[in-house]
């Protein structure tokens, strides 16, 4: 019980300061190789999360990286034009569906990482730039390397991803076809229900696994 | 003789290639109405092989790769070099195509090393002297010409295309030095081996686009064609402006009431969560 409680100190305390340390415009290729090696060391170290233990994916995700991402534009991104006849409750409902999605299948993604190196490539970018990429590449044993950028823009004086290209597809414009095929067929509330459905089955997969 | 039997075979390919084109365009003239995505002509179609593909790869190939997968790491890694080496020569010959005379010099000198050093293939020592494995085909030679990627094509078993990948595949077969070895059974058996260690590499990334897609066939269909604009770019196609994301963006007063909106509905993770415990 003590042993938990100082762990959840200890955790609370490492995040605080790591707010603290990247509250301060620190720049976008920093701030992406910070959460990438952080989530990597916590991954390589943790047996369940390599086992498939998805629920745990989810929370190291939702702690460690979910800060970084802006997620109500990553949704204006997928949902492309048809983003304007959403009214605001209907937004934050699509919003909330496809951040649930993302963190979902991603961190999946999380319980298959098995000792690939991750390479930053020099990032490409003028001072007053502020919307950049941030370039990466996953090297594997036997394998050609995966290629894996970051679309970032500046808020104010912090960075923040709104854009994930593996191999060069977006993951999120990837979805504008599927949900522009909602919208036409059922309207914004289609696509939320859509939305909604697929996450329900989602986690009943994570349940059945557990 | 041999040629009047060749030019015959060649016709009949053509006339059945042209009949399926002309049912494909019939269908999707019946579906039309459904303003379809303007790059898919063909959807009925291509949905109809899209679900041939899934069956078969759920029922032979995929079974069979994750049989494969069983095979010790180092063994599977001979097995890629052995084949990506092959590939290495026609690679060069299209970055030769398409003006990058230092990438295929790169590319030859990754064939020499690798297939003496390298024990014809099994060890990519090139990479590890700096030599950077390419990855180039008559399809992206194409693109990069400026040809036009025409209609998404879904091919049997092949999985997803285009006319003008679909043209440089017929290419990338003709100089395929396993589908074109003279000795049936062991051509056979390599291209199979080739076809089912390429799909265990996926093992993983598909499970991961089956629980990323509302719909797979449209997701997979958006994945290829941004999956090859990059390649044609080679890694970095230009940022062009996203006309549907400024139109979404054209009211933005609703940003701040919508993220506090987002935080103060309970996620359903840690509401399952708590249920839990």
């Amino acid at each position: 019980m003590t042993k938990t409680l100082s762990l959840l100190a200890a955790l609370a305390l490492s995040l605080g300061v790591q707010f603290a340390a990247f509250a301060n415009t620190i720049a976008p290729d920093a701030l992406v190789k910070g959460v990438t090696d952080d989530v990597i060391a916590i991954v390589r170290q943790d047996k369940a999360i390599q086992s498939g233990d998805t629920r745990k994916a989810v929370d190291l995700v939702e702690t460690k990286v979910l800060p970084y991402f802006d997620f109500a534009h990553m949704t204006r991104l997928a949902v492309g034009k048809d983003w304007r006849q959403a009214n605001p409750e209907q937004k934050a409902a699509l919003t909330h569906e496809f951040k649930t999605l993302l963190v979902r299948t991603y961190s999946n993604a999380l319980t298959q990482y098995r000792n690939q190196v991750i390479d930053f490539k020099p990032l490409k970018a003028k001072p007053e730039d502020t919307d950049v990429i941030v370039r990466t590449e996953v090297r594997q044993a036997g394998a050609k390397p995966v290629q894996i950028d970051y679309a970032l823009d500046k808020q104010g004086d912090s960075w923040k991803v709104y854009d994930v290209m593996v191999a060069g597809v977006s993951l999120v414009t990837n979805y504008r076809d599927s949900f522009g095929q909602e919208v036409r067929a059922g309207g914004i509330d289609g696509l939320i229900k859509s939305l909604k459905d697929k996450n329900k089955q989602l986690e009943t997969t994570v349940q059945a696994k557990k | 003789m041999m040629k009047n039997n060749k030019s015959k075979l060649q016709r009949q390919a053509l006339l059945r290639g042209a009949a399926t084109l002309a049912l494909g365009l019939g269908l999707s003239a019946c579906a039309a109405t459904g303003g379809g995505h303007p790059k898919d002509p063909l959807e009925p179609l291509n949905r109809a092989t899209f679900q041939f593909n899934e069956q078969a790869d759920r029922f032979v190939i995929r079974p069979v790769a994750q049989v494969y997968d069983y095979v010790p790491l180092p063994v599977k890694t001979v097995v890629g070099n052995f084949f990506g080496n092959l590939g290495d020569v026609w690679i060069g010959v299209n970055n030769l195509l398409q003006g990058k005379v230092a990438e295929a010099l790169s590319d030859g000198g990754r064939v020499l090393v690798n297939s003496t050093v390298g024990l014809l293939g099994a060890f990519d020592i090139a990479t590890e002297l700096g030599l950077e494995k390419h990855d180039e085909d008559l399809g992206q030679t194409l693109g990069v010409w400026g040809v036009g990627e025409g209609p998404f094509l879904v091919l049997p078993i092949l999985g997803s295309s285009n006319f003008r990948d679909t043209l440089g595949l017929v290419g990338d077969i003709y100089a395929d030095p396993v589908i074109q070895h003279k000795e049936v059974a062991t051509r056979n058996s390599a291209t199979g081996l080739r076809l089912i260690h390429k799909r265990s590499v996926l093992l993983g990334a598909d499970t991961t686009a089956e629980q990323a897609a509302l719909d797979k066939y449209s997701y997979m269909r958006s994945f290829y064609m941004q999956y090859r604009l990059n390649q044609v770019y080679d890694g970095s196609p230009p940022r062009v402006k996203d006309f549907d994301d400024e139109e979404a963006q054209a009211d933005q007063p609703a940003a701040p009431a919508l993220a506090a909106a987002d935080s103060a509905t309970p996620s359903p993770t840690s509401a399952t969560k708590e249920s839990q415990e």
